[in-house]
């Protein structure tokens, strides 16, 4: 042997190890969620045997808060670093033809993120917030295991791990939603929800019956390689499947039933975490695995993402009760990420990469985006629920003395869903709006003209949104208190409030540096949109340029100094040069006020206005002014009736023909055994036949 | 030193801006009065009011938080950013990318927000009321703006107020699409300053008022700040029109000094213009009831959606 061959072996050997120690280390990201999915499990089991013990809820959330930032740890390693090297293990578990698969790749790796971040911050919330639980034994076991379900789902690299870990998110979930079951609303609100979710698996495990084929190929890669059968039958099942989880419209009716239901930290789960994984499931199946979409597909999806954005968002502007505000804005939200998605699927179809990368972008930035924000909202509406005992705004009032600190994080969680500038819900509407003006290059009709009303409907949604939170804010945090107990109510405890202003600064920030986030989702859009958004870190002062310098561009750096300096400039200048004197003196309120707190405007009479504009028409608003004639000494009463028509128009009577043909099903309970034995033989003949004539 | 006249030039748009927005005010008022048979209040009245206001001590409702006091300054910074993004004498400021038109939109937007709740604060009905209408409003001029926004968009291929601004003299002639964007754009500012036929900006203890109503808290340095806020947000919405649909005479970067006395001196004569239309306007018509504000917006809204819906159809339009 020569010199140079062993040189050359040596080489080629250590290139060997090198490739292997790569591979070792992305395997070991996979390795690591997978971990840290098993500390989880762990947790819970932990959960169940020591409910009875006093730091038992301190350390099973202690414990979710590092497995979670463990997974986020890898899972952001992965997106930043190694994303073009997806990693997958095979565990021997599951069907013994296939066993389990899980992958991370660009994609699962940013969910992962997403999910994780959110589990942080509830968990970090929990460590306090757990005190406060009646009945931790109801709960301790069933949090870990939603998390680990909802990581394991982004995992998951074939049919049946994905439909194992959706079944196990779901029912984690359905318990944490019926934990405090006392309540007669929280049991109807588990029924509800476990109905649509059974309901939307089964459409899942359709699509993917489909996608697999006759020859069972249950792996992604499989599926992947494999050309679906009737693809617009599988995006339409999986819309409905994921759709259902996500709460669009007109599935949605569970939500606003089931978040609020559950306790606090779970709702920021459910909401800002569990509706993501669903989002996740679509864009899994619609951009990846069914392969190329057709042009009518994004039709469907745009028309539902808006009405469902325009729909909860008005029917989040008529509530009371905070947490339920909260679940039907997510609604609205889930619609803008849907109008997102259902814009880069028409740019897919027709073959524009770059503006399919854009509306992708836009998306899943908002998803992230409404998982911090909408976290934050249920954390805080979570800390004015222990503070006060009350979730009804009518109730509430003038919080922002007795918790200022809560106050002022959830007036940023406002400002961000609002979408107002330089907070991080603005980046991606404006993306979304960007994406929006290529659409006349679409070659279809339907599309050119569907999509200026998407946009239209985007642009009433987030204006609304912005009227939907001036109420809740302003009836629950400002004014007088209305009651006692908002009067009494003190400011949270630490961890609570680590939480919320982890989320409000990863907000800020997200806001004014979104040219990293949209860096950090250029694998993603490369792998599914086939091509990437300009890089956006080397554009000059850190300003976003989604298209071109001379199309449009936005620096929300910039936007939050020059208003941070104004501000300070003009306080300064006043105070200095003209006048710094205040007296306290009593409300001016042109000359009448009245020391009754009942005399504020209440949160019905705020939303009134827009009740007249939009509810007659939407939810059939009708007001009934009983006046009662003179000299009667009865107080005058103005009854609001709102109807939900969804639940007219399609729950109700598929609810009603259910329980007609189950009570005519019932008469086969009674029937002797001879008829029992004919309708068998029947059945067998029937069948036989079927199969006959299908061959 | 290109980078530092061009925070000159920067800087000079901003003040420009502030020291303008009474004027156009006083002009408005002087000009309203003098239709009306009146002697009416000298020009320079706003800039009097605005400093006696200013030197005052304010007086705070007992019950007030931070945010009331906080709000003032917050509300006028952001009309004050958002208007020194709108290209008024010269195109191509320095920072002029660092908001289209769209982040113009939502930064009045954000000053609306801190508005209405600060409305909120106290706990009285008027502030409710003032707020939650204000809010409707907005719900309804906020979309119709995005519309025109797309609009003009779509005409000119960018958001970028600045492109936009270079762009339409040459190249966009007489479009119907352009035009409806134009009335809508009118009606959703004349919506958003409060003006007559929407608000009344007289007006003061009457049930209909709705920016009046959210302020009525306020006084002395507070009252000042919102006062000029308004002034701004007016100046702005006028500069707006002009920037889009009249940009002649702005001067573009780099052109001598000249170039940009004529750019100013064009500019002051658009914004009389744009104000002795305006007062024109709120003679001829009576103040609405606050429910048929609602369908006014909402022909702003169609008109904008019509327009952008006319460029899908055609880029001729």
């Amino acid at each position: 042997m020569t010199l140079g061959a062993a040189f050359e072996r040596g080489t080629r050997a250590a290139a060997g190890v090198a490739e292997a120690r790569e591979d070792g280390w992305a395997v070991m990201q996979v390795g690591m969620a997978l971990w840290g999915v098993a500390v989880l499990l762990g947790a819970a089991i932990l959960g169940t045997l020591l409910q009875r013990a006093g730091v038992a809820s301190r350390l099973v959330y202690s414990l979710c808060l590092g497995a979670c930032l463990a997974v986020l740890g890898a899972a952001g390693w992965h997106l930043l670093f190694v994303s073009d090297a997806p990693q997958s293990v095979q565990l021997p578990i599951g069907l013994p033809w296939t066993g389990a698969h899980f992958r991370i790749d660009a994609l699962s790796a940013f969910f992962l993120v997403l999910a994780n971040l959110g589990g942080a911050a509830a968990s970090l919330f929990a460590v306090g917030y757990g005190r406060h639980e009646p009945t931790p034994g109801r709960v301790l076991p069933f949090y870990p295991v939603f998390l680990a379900g909802m990581s394991l789902v982004v995992l998951a690299a074939d049919a049946f791990s994905f439909l194992l870990s959706w079944e196990l998110m779901s029912l984690a979930s359905w318990a944490l939603v019926v934990a405090h079951h006392h309540a007669a609303e929280n049991t109807r609100a588990g029924y509800i929800y476990i109905l649509m979710a059974s309901f939307g698996t089964l459409t899942l495990l359709l699509a993917f019956g489909l996608l697999a084929g006759p020859d069972g190929g249950y792996t992604f890669d499989a599926m992947r390689r494999a050309d679906p059968t009737m693809p617009g039958l599988v995006l339409l099942l999986v819309l409905i499947g994921a759709g259902s989880k996500a709460g669009l419209a007109p599935l949605h009716v569970w939500l606003p039933l089931a978040h609020p239901a559950a306790p606090s930290h779970v709702s920021a789960l459910m909401s800002g975490v569990m509706t993501k994984v669903a989002v996740y499931a679509f864009v899994r199946v619609a951009f990846d695995l069914v392969g190329e979409p057709s042009w009518w597909w994004s039709m469907v999806v745009l028309a539902v993402g808006s009405v469902s954005a325009v729909l909860g968002v008005l029917s989040a502007l008529m509530q009371r009760d905070l947490k339920r505000l909260l679940a039907f804005s997510t609604i609205e939200n889930v619609g803008i990420v849907f109008i997102g998605l259902g814009l880069a699927l028409a740019f897919k179809a027709d073959g524009m990469a770059a503006a399919a990368a854009l509306a992708l972008t836009g998306a899943l930035l908002h998803a992230f985006n409404h998982a911090l924000f909408k976290s934050l909202l249920f954390l805080g509406s979570g800390a004015v629920l222990t503070a006060t005992g009350e979730r009804d705004i009518e109730k509430l009032g003038g919080l922002i003395k007795g918790m200022p600190l809560t106050a002022f994080l959830m007036l940023g969680g406002c400002l961000a869903i609002s979408a107002l500038p330089p907070l991080n819900g603005f980046v991606s509407e404006w993306l979304t709006f960007q994406a929006i003006l290529l659409t006349p290059q679409l070659p279809q009709w339907g599309l050119k003209l569907l999509a200026p009303a998407a946009g239209a409907m985007l642009a009433l949604a987030a204006a609304l949104s912005a009227a939907c939170f001036v109420r809740a804010y302003g009836i629950a945090f400002l004014g007088r208190p209305r009651t006692p107990e908002a009067a009494r109510a003190a400011e949270t405890d630490r961890f609570c409030l680590a939480a919320m202003a982890a989320c409000l600064a990863l907000c800020v920030i997200a806001g004014i540096l979104p040219g990293l986030l949209i860096d950090a989702l250029a694998p993603v859009a490369q792998a599914l949109a086939g091509t990437r958004m300009p890089v956006q870190t080397t554009v000059s002062w850190l300003s976003i340029v989604p298209v071109a310098e001379s199309r449009s561009s936005y620096n929300g750096l910039l936007v939050l100094l020059f208003i941070t300096a104004s501000t300070l400039l003009t306080i300064e200048a006043v105070h200095r040069y003209a006048s710094r004197a205040v007296r306290r003196g009593p409300a001016w309120d042109c000359g009448f006020p009245d020391a009754s707190p009942a005399t504020q405007y209440t949160a019905d009479s705020f939303a009134q206005p827009i009740r007249r504009v939009f509810g007659e028409v939407v939810f059939q608003a009708r007001e009934r002014v009983d006046m009662p004639p003179p000299g009667d000494t009865r107080p005058a009463r103005l009854a609001v009736t709102l109807r939900d028509l969804v639940w007219e128009a399609v729950y109700a009577p598929i609810a009603a023909g259910l329980a007609v043909v189950t009570e005519k099903l019932n008469h086969l309970q009674f029937l002797t055994i001879r008829k029992y034995l004919s309708l068998t033989f029947a059945a067998l003949v029937g069948l036989l036949l079927v199969v006959a004539i299908w061959r | 030193m290109a980078l530092i006249l061009g925070l000159l030039l920067q800087g000079v748009q901003m003040l420009l801006v502030l020291a303008l927005a009474p004027l156009l005010l006083g002009f408005t008022r002087t000009v309203k009065a003098r239709m009306l048979r009146r002697r009416g209040p000298p020009v320079i009245q706003p800039y009097r009011d605005l400093l006696k206001l200013i030197r005052k001590e304010a007086v705070i409702a007992d019950n007030a938080s931070w945010l009331f006091r906080a709000s003032p300054y917050m509300i006028f910074a952001a009309t004050w950013v958002a208007a020194a993004l709108v290209p008024t004498f010269a195109t191509g400021l320095t920072f002029g990318w660092v908001g289209d038109l769209i982040v113009i939109t939502a930064l009045i937007g954000s000053a609306r927000f801190f508005q209405a709740l600060a409305g909120m604060d106290i706990g009285t009905s008027f502030g409710g009321i003032g707020s939650s209408r204000e809010m409707l409003f907005a719900s309804l001029a906020e979309p119709a703006m995005i519309m025109i926004v797309f609009t003009v968009a779509l005409v000119a291929g960018s958001t970028q107020l600045s492109f936009i601004a270079d762009f339409m003299p040459g190249n966009a002639g007489l479009r119907v699409s352009l035009g409806m964007a134009l009335v809508a754009l009118i009606i959703v500012a004349v919506a958003e300053n409060a003006r007559i036929p929407v608000d009344n900006p007289a007006t003061h203890l009457e049930l209909t008022m709705v920016h009046e109503a959210m302020v009525l808290e306020y006084s002395g340095r507070h009252l000042a700040m919102i006062e000029l806020a308004a002034a701004v947000k007016l100046l702005l919405y006028v500069s707006l029109i002009a920037c889009i649909f009249f940009p002649w005479g702005l001067a573009t970067a780099g052109s001598g000094a000249l170039a940009y006395v004529a750019g100013v001196a064009a500019y002051v004569g658009k914004i009389l213009v744009g104000g002795f239309l305006l007062v024109l306007f709120e003679t001829s018509i009576a103040k609405m009831r606050v429910f048929r504000v609602p369908q006014f917006l909402g022909a702003a809204l169609m008109l904008g959606l019509l327009g952008t819906l006319l460029l899908f159809v055609s880029r001729s339009f």
